[in-house]
């Protein structure tokens, strides 16, 4: 066994942030375990624009946000293991993978998850019909097209309106074929606005809302799929259904950390992120072991993945160095209109900025917000518009702590 | 020529043409599929039944029974997996505690050994997630999991191993007997002939004996749904359990599978082909009902996958195996459902006796190995085993499914050990990579290229199982 003070688990963004940020801070022995055989992760295939416009302050490709933090990691000499995966993650912090150099296991001081989130599958949320070939998730089929150089298909049907599956739709409409409609079960769209402007609108692909897939038809490739409209219980509505030739059928119907690792830690997790409960440096219910990323809440815009990666990163350096964060704690929980707030506890007598990142219930026009504990507001915002496809943050201001109290609430109300 | 041509790869012909290896013959298996294991072998509940179930005096009650040790000694000797972990009846009520007690009866009859009647409390002891309307519980402990379609694989692999010829892609459209020897014809114009001739076409059985000149009997392909549950719903049961049946339902069970999931399934409906195998709204709701009906906790939402499977029932109600009455040499093994799994390496044994009846003559091959490489044997190392060989064959060290912890070295096997993968869909059978919980949305394209390597066929031509279940539509 080999010691290192810490070990990121995942090469993506969340991972690259998280060990240049350790390294910054002043921990120089950082390794970080890679599935693929190169650093990026899932940015690798998503080869449009419109990332880093938040962080670096302009539109990049993903390969090009990607190639910032690679640099940034091979110029402080930081030692990735590449093509291993982690099996296990011991409590007491030791990780065991598996590469081509072999079975292997480190102790170590820090330990950041950033090992990112995979695509529900059609299994999952159970389709019925035949199980041909051409029904892809959404990023399975990115990854065919825009790193393999394949055609996955001539006619589309996508089901779900996450970005991914925006994205693929003008993805294959730009490679010619013909994309028939993108079906949302909700009665709104899980994508950014910009997504649905610049995939779906700028190319007259409809989105037909409340409308779900109910049968996928074909013995060998896919020749069609059933969708009808749904109801207020989101069951088919009989009599609306109807029959849409197509080759393909894409899936972007929701992503979920993949915290398998985590789950060997014993590490304790939120129902609602299916990631870590943490605190505001990332750390979970293990002390020395952070969480950062998909894995610990899907974001939509790589930018605050970096901006998480950092957070985490610094504070396993300090640990890695012995320096803990002490003090009382008080939770963090959601409020009226809120899904879920994180971190879900943050310290309560250290001055410190804190940001607290959420996702609304249901879309709202114009909303207020309020960060509350009992009844003393620490903080308020106003948002012309709200949804929960787009992640929102309300900050504590530095000026507010010691704060009173074991409960924050971030909650909205509509503003007439 | 050949001596006997077995039609059919499934887990009846697999075993059987293993059968026929230990003697001195030359065997050519034939299937439409593109892949071994294609039908009703791999979808299906995975049980060894103990064999309280069929009524006494059946070819099913003895086939059964003679079949589970047998069964229990290809497992090992093939190294399939298996887990004998018990089975449990449940009844819900004074009415079906009648039932419970009848089957324990039968089961008696028919010579199973170790049954138990307990109670509803007694069971959920040792099931705590059981439900409380449950009132008793037959309990099986002989009864068992195992995995359908590896026994199918590795039997025809062994068949291979030991000299059977397996002709894939090979769908029988004409059988003609002229001068005592069968000559089948396949759609591609390809022709085998032999002397002996085995139906095991499993939901087209009926077919193939019409086809022969013998059709005396009709399948009625039924389907059956099943939901498979995530391995972290691991635990939620130990037991196969069952309900007695009802009229709401026969046989809804919700079980763990030889490899760790969780099975809840199967419904039964009535379908107009044995080509239906798509899952229905219906069907899938029905058997989370009835799951939940036993184990109430049953979540849903652990779901990763769901599939149907045809089953090849006929109005008897019993296994056909039997020489043809009309066509000497032609010896149909028809009608297979439930226990036919249990039954199998039983069947395969009769069916030889009935070729050695109508003269085949069975010299002992003192070349038969009965054991086949184990393809699981890396997954199965220790952490320092693994490390030592992954030394030494890097590729076994390199992931491709990280749900089922897969690595490419296994997958490159699966393409190369009898019957080697084919398509996608072998590969996942053969290694379980692509069947856990993200249904092969990240590994997929590596499989792809694995089996592109391996095959030496462009990308474009990689299948998910044959014909024309291409993925890509050529290149960008």
């Amino acid at each position: 066994m080999t010691e290192h003070d810490i070990v990121v688990i995942g090469g993506g963004p969340a991972g690259m942030a998280a060990a240049v940020a350790a390294y910054d801070a002043g921990c120089r022995d950082v390794v970080i375990l890679n599935r693929d055989s190169r650093l990026g992760g899932i940015l690798m295939q998503c080869i449009h624009a419109g990332f880093g416009l938040h962080k670096m302050g302009k539109e990049m490709t993903g390969p090009e946000y990607a190639a910032v933090y690679e640099k940034m990691v091979k110029e402080r000499g930081i030692k990735v293991y590449s093509e291993t995966m982690v099996l296990s993650l011991t409590p007491d912090k030791v990780v065991t993978f598996q590469g081509r150099d072999g079975y292997q296991s480190i102790q170590a001081k820090s330990v950041i998850l950033a090992m990112g989130c995979r695509e529900r599958s059609r299994g999952a949320i159970g389709i019925p019909g035949d199980r041909p070939a051409g029904v892809y998730s959404a990023g399975c089929a990115q990854r065919l097209m825009n790193i393999e150089g394949f055609s996955v298909g001539k006619r589309a049907v996508i089901l779900g309106s996450g970005d991914i599956g925006l994205i693929m739709a003008r993805r294959m409409t730009l490679e010619g074929a013909k994309v028939e409609a993108v079906c949302e079960l909700m009665s709104y769209s899980g994508g950014l606005t910009r997504n649905i402007v610049q995939c779906l609108e700028d190319f007259g692909i409809p989105l037909y809302l409340s409308t779900t897939v109910t049968k996928i038809h074909g013995r060998e490739r896919l020749e069609g799929v059933t969708i009808a409209q749904v109801g207020p219980d989101r069951k088919a509505v009989e009599g609306t259904e109807r029959f849409i030739p197509c080759d393909t059928l894409l899936l972007s119907v929701g992503l979920i950390p993949e915290n398998e690792v985590t789950l060997t830690a014993g590490i304790e997790m939120d129902r609602v992120t299916s990631g870590a409960l943490v605190d505001e440096n990332r750390q979970t219910s293990i002390p020395g072991v952070f969480s950062c990323g998909n894995v610990l809440q899907v974001h939509d815009l790589v930018d605050f993945v970096s901006d998480e990666g950092e957070i985490a990163g610094v504070a396993a350096a300090k640990y890695a160095k012995g320096e803990t964060e002490e003090g009382k704690i008080a939770s963090v929980k959601p409020g009226e209109g809120v899904r879920y707030v994180l971190p879900q506890r943050i310290h309560t007598e250290k001055a410190q900025k804190i940001d607290l990142y959420f996702r609304v219930s249901a879309p709202l026009g114009k909303v207020k917000i309020t960060a509350k504990s009992g009844d003393t507001v620490l903080a308020t915002a106003v948002k012309p518009r709200v949804a929960p496809g787009e992640m929102e943050k309300i900050t504590l201001k530095e000026e507010l702590f010691p704060l009173q109290g074991e409960e924050i609430t971030v909650s909205l109300e509509e503003v007439k | 020529m050949k001596d006997v041509i077995v039609i059919g790869a499934g887990v009846i012909g697999g075993l059987l043409s293993r059968e026929l290896a230990r003697y001195k013959l030359s065997v050519c298996l034939l299937e439409k599929a593109n892949d071994v294991a294609a039908g009703a072998s791999k979808a299906n509940s995975g049980i060894i039944h103990g064999g309280y179930d069929p009524e006494p005096g059946t070819l099913k009650a003895k086939m059964n029974m003679a079949g589970v040790p047998l069964l229990y000694q290809a497992a090992d000797e093939l190294n399939v997996t298996y887990v004998r972990n018990g089975s449990m009846i449940c009844a819900f009520g004074e009415k079906e505690d009648v039932t419970v007690r009848a089957l324990y009866d039968r089961g008696i009859t028919n010579g199973v050994e170790g049954m138990e009647i307990l109670t509803g409390d007694e069971a959920r002891a040792l099931e705590p997630n059981l439900s409380e309307a449950i009132t008793s519980v037959l309990r099986v402990p002989s009864a068992g999991i195992i995995c359908p379609y590896g026994m199918a694989i590795a039997a025809v692999g062994n068949a291979m191993d030991n000299g059977v010829e397996l002709k894939l892609n090979f769908e029988v459209c004409a059988i003609e007997k002229k001068d005592g020897v069968f000559t089948v014809t396949a759609t591609n114009g390809q022709q085998v002939s032999a002397r002996y001739l085995v139906n095991c076409a499993g939901a087209y059985s009926d077919k193939i004996a019409e086809m022969a000149g013998d059709k005396f009997f009709e399948i009625i392909p039924r389907a059956g749904e099943y939901h498979l549950l995530d391995k972290s719903q691991n635990g939620l049961v130990s037991h196969t359990i069952f309900q007695v049946p009802s009229e709401e339902g026969k046989g809804i069970l919700v079980s763990p599978t030889a490899h760790g999931n969780i099975l809840v399934g199967p419904t039964a409906a009535k379908v107009e082909s044995p080509e239906h195998v798509e899952t229905t709204e219906d069907g899938l709701a029905m058997a989370e009902r009835l799951g939940k009906k036993s184990v109430p906790s049953l979540w849903i939402g652990s779901r990763i996958t769901s599939f149907s499977g045809v089953r090849s029932s006929v109005s008897t109600g019993d296994f056909i195996i039997e020489e043809s009455r009309k066509v000497p040499g032609l010896i149909h093994l028809g009608a297979i459902d439930s226990p036919g799994l249990t039954s199998a390496v039983a069947i395969a044994k009769e069916a030889v006796k009935l070729l050695a009846n109508a003269g085949l003559e069975l010299v002992e091959n003192p070349d038969f190995n009965p054991r086949r490489e184990d393809p699981r044997a890396f997954a199965k190392m220790s952490p320092e085993e693994k490390n030592a060989y992954i030394q030494v064959h890097p590729e076994f060290g390199r992931i491709v499914c990280r749900c089922e912890s897969v690595s490419e070295g296994e997958m490159r096997l699966a393409l190369r050990q009898n019957p080697p993968a084919n398509d996608v869909d072998g590969i996942k059978r053969r290694t379980r990579g692509g069947m856990g919980r993200c249904q092969g949305g990240f590994c997929m394209p590596v499989v792809m290229r694995l089996i592109s390597e391996e095959r030496g066929i462009p990308m474009e031509e990689v299948t998910k199982n044959g014909k024309s279940s291409k993925f890509l539509n050529g290149k960008l």
